[in-house]
């Protein structure tokens, strides 16, 4: 008797011991066979961040000039190193089309001469810093409204000049009011290092969403998938 | 009763316990590893019910006789609070991996180049052998992923409690401060006797509370971390985003010391305990009830 239950008892230490240990031993593991689950997982979170926790009236919030981040602290991150310039920055426009009644080419001037949005915001980076700065350009929003996207877009697709990178977004987060086309970092130019001529900004998604160095939106039906997110980053990105 | 530590120096209700030498009457009790099969405390029952093993001939007359009987069997946990405490003991585990995976890609808290807050990590990554993800997006795949079911045992847990009316035996109120005290004297043996308690002691009520607490909080500070521009108002209630990444952070350590006690006097005060979180049966020297 006395053996038995001692040996039940080891049964239960040692369950107690290789349940964790086992755990831990798979760490430092991206999940095997488990990733595309992990995946299917973070698009069902997209959907929780897009459809329940976004709202397309709130704002995020605005903070004064003084809680800037001194401009050569905010990072820019790019594909192409050192980041990418145009050749020929008057040639540049944005070309806006794919499921729209109304293609067209924007020109940075066309776009100056709509009515801008001006705020400072923190920007969330995945990687877990943050940083404040001003930014002003065209609401997204009101772009969309001129481009006249057909019934069946549901997707926004942003193509760039750096390298590959490329990015979807939802129309919901883009037609947000903090949503815009920016030309204008710090009540300055853009630069180089954030995305000049024309980057998307948005303090509702983190950087990564935050397409630089554009050349093109198309309007979709099916889901864009994007340079990290097809590589595992979560997709909608939502702050 | 080898479920007990023999050497156990506190005194007990039933004087003739301590020693117990084995003199186990009713093998098929112990044997069954399925709780059903367990007849329970219910001795007069257990009379008129022929056991499925024959009992030892030298056993004594299953009746409440005055014998030196063994503590009965009683059930000390139900099965959701069971289920509940394993799987979110291994889903926090699996929380803390991803985290530390996350954690090494920006491993500072404070504004982009300082000051940073105080952190005795600061800078360093963990070694891979404790983190989950292998790289930033596993890590965060998995974090966002385990953070359901995590949650989900959390809020089943805390719905059982609430429902049974068993959170009266878990929930740290002022009038446990004194009692937590004399058992805090009694630990550092200031004090003889072992304080009286239900079916727990005062500082176990101060650590169960806690900890549920602590779950709330990480979970609070998590929410306040990955959506601070849907919630500003909870990532000001922390302090700012910076300082609610860094009791995010903290509250791993918390978790991990407690953890650690935890198990140690699990082993160290009350190793019968461990059963009745596995099977639910608990055959040890304290009350199984208020």
């Amino acid at each position: 008797m006395s053996d038995r239950s001692l040996s039940r008892r080891d049964l239960f230490r040692l369950g107690a011991v290789a349940g964790p240990a086992a755990v831990a031993a798979s760490c430092g593991w991206q999940g095997g066979p488990l990733v595309p689950k992990l995946r299917a997982i973070s698009l069902f979170n997209d959907w929780v961040g897009e459809k329940i926790l976004l709202s397309s009236t709130r704002l995020a919030p605005v903070y004064p000039h003084s809680k800037r981040t001194p401009p050569n602290l905010f990072p820019g991150y790019s594909i192409t190193h050192p980041p990418p310039q145009l050749a020929d920055p008057a040639g540049w426009g944005l070309e806006v089309g794919g499921l729209v009644r109304k293609p067209m080419r924007l020109t940075l001037d066309m776009l100056q001469a709509l009515p801008s949005v001006t705020y400072t915001v923190k920007h969330h980076c995945v990687e877990g810093w943050s940083a404040i700065a001003t930014w002003t350009g065209a609401p997204l929003s009101a772009v969309i409204a001129m481009a006249e996207p057909k019934p069946e877009a549901k997707y926004l697709r942003f193509d760039t000049f750096d390298s590959n990178y490329f990015n979807g977004w939802d129309l919901k987060s883009a037609m947000h009011p903090q949503t815009i086309l920016a030309y204008s970092f710090n009540n300055g130019p853009l630069g180089p290092a954030h995305g000049a001529p024309l980057r998307v900004y948005a303090p509702i998604k983190l950087g990564y969403k935050l397409t630089k160095y554009l050349t093109a939106m198309t309007f979709t039906a099916e889901r864009p998938g994007g340079y990290w997110e097809d590589q595992g980053y979560p997709w909608l990105g939502g702050v | 009763m080898t479920d007990d530590v023999p050497s156990r120096p506190e005194p007990k209700p039933e004087p003739a316990a301590d020693s117990e030498p084995e003199a186990r009457p009713a093998p098929a009790a112990e044997a069954a590893s399925a709780p059903s099969s367990e007849p329970a405390a219910q001795p007069v029952a257990a009379a008129a019910v022929p056991a499925p093993v024959p009992a030892p001939v030298a056993a004594p007359a299953p009746s409440p006789s005055p014998a030196p009987a063994r503590r009965p069997l009683v059930k000390r946990h139900h099965g959701i609070v069971r289920i509940t405490h394993w799987l979110n003991g291994l889903l926090l585990l699996g929380m803390i991996g991803s985290g530390l995976q996350i954690y090494g890609a920006f491993p500072h808290f404070g504004p982009r180049g300082g000051p940073y807050l105080p952190n005795p990590w600061d800078g360093k990554k963990f070694p891979e052998g404790v983190r989950l993800g292998g790289w930033l997006a596993g890590g965060l795949n998995w974090h966002f992923a385990l953070a359901w079911p995590f949650v989900a045992t959390g809020l089943i847990y805390l719905l059982y409690m609430l429902t049974s009316g068993e959170w009266r035996s878990l929930v740290f109120r002022p009038r446990d401060v004194p009692r937590a005290l004399q058992m805090q004297l009694y630990y550092l043996r200031l004090r003889k006797e072992h304080p009286p308690q239900g079916k727990h002691n005062a500082l176990q009520k101060g650590a169960y509370s806690f900890i549920v607490v602590l779950g709330v909080l990480s979970v609070l500070t998590g929410f306040a971390i990955y959506k601070e521009s849907t919630f500003p108002w909870l990532t000001r209630l922390f302090g700012g985003y910076e300082l609610a990444r860094y009791w995010h952070f903290w509250a791993v350590w918390i978790f991990i010391a407690f953890t650690i006690v935890h198990v140690l006097l699990v082993f160290l005060v009350d190793p019968a305990s461990l059963r009745a979180m596995i099977t639910g049966w608990y055959r040890g020297r304290f009350p199984s009830h208020e």
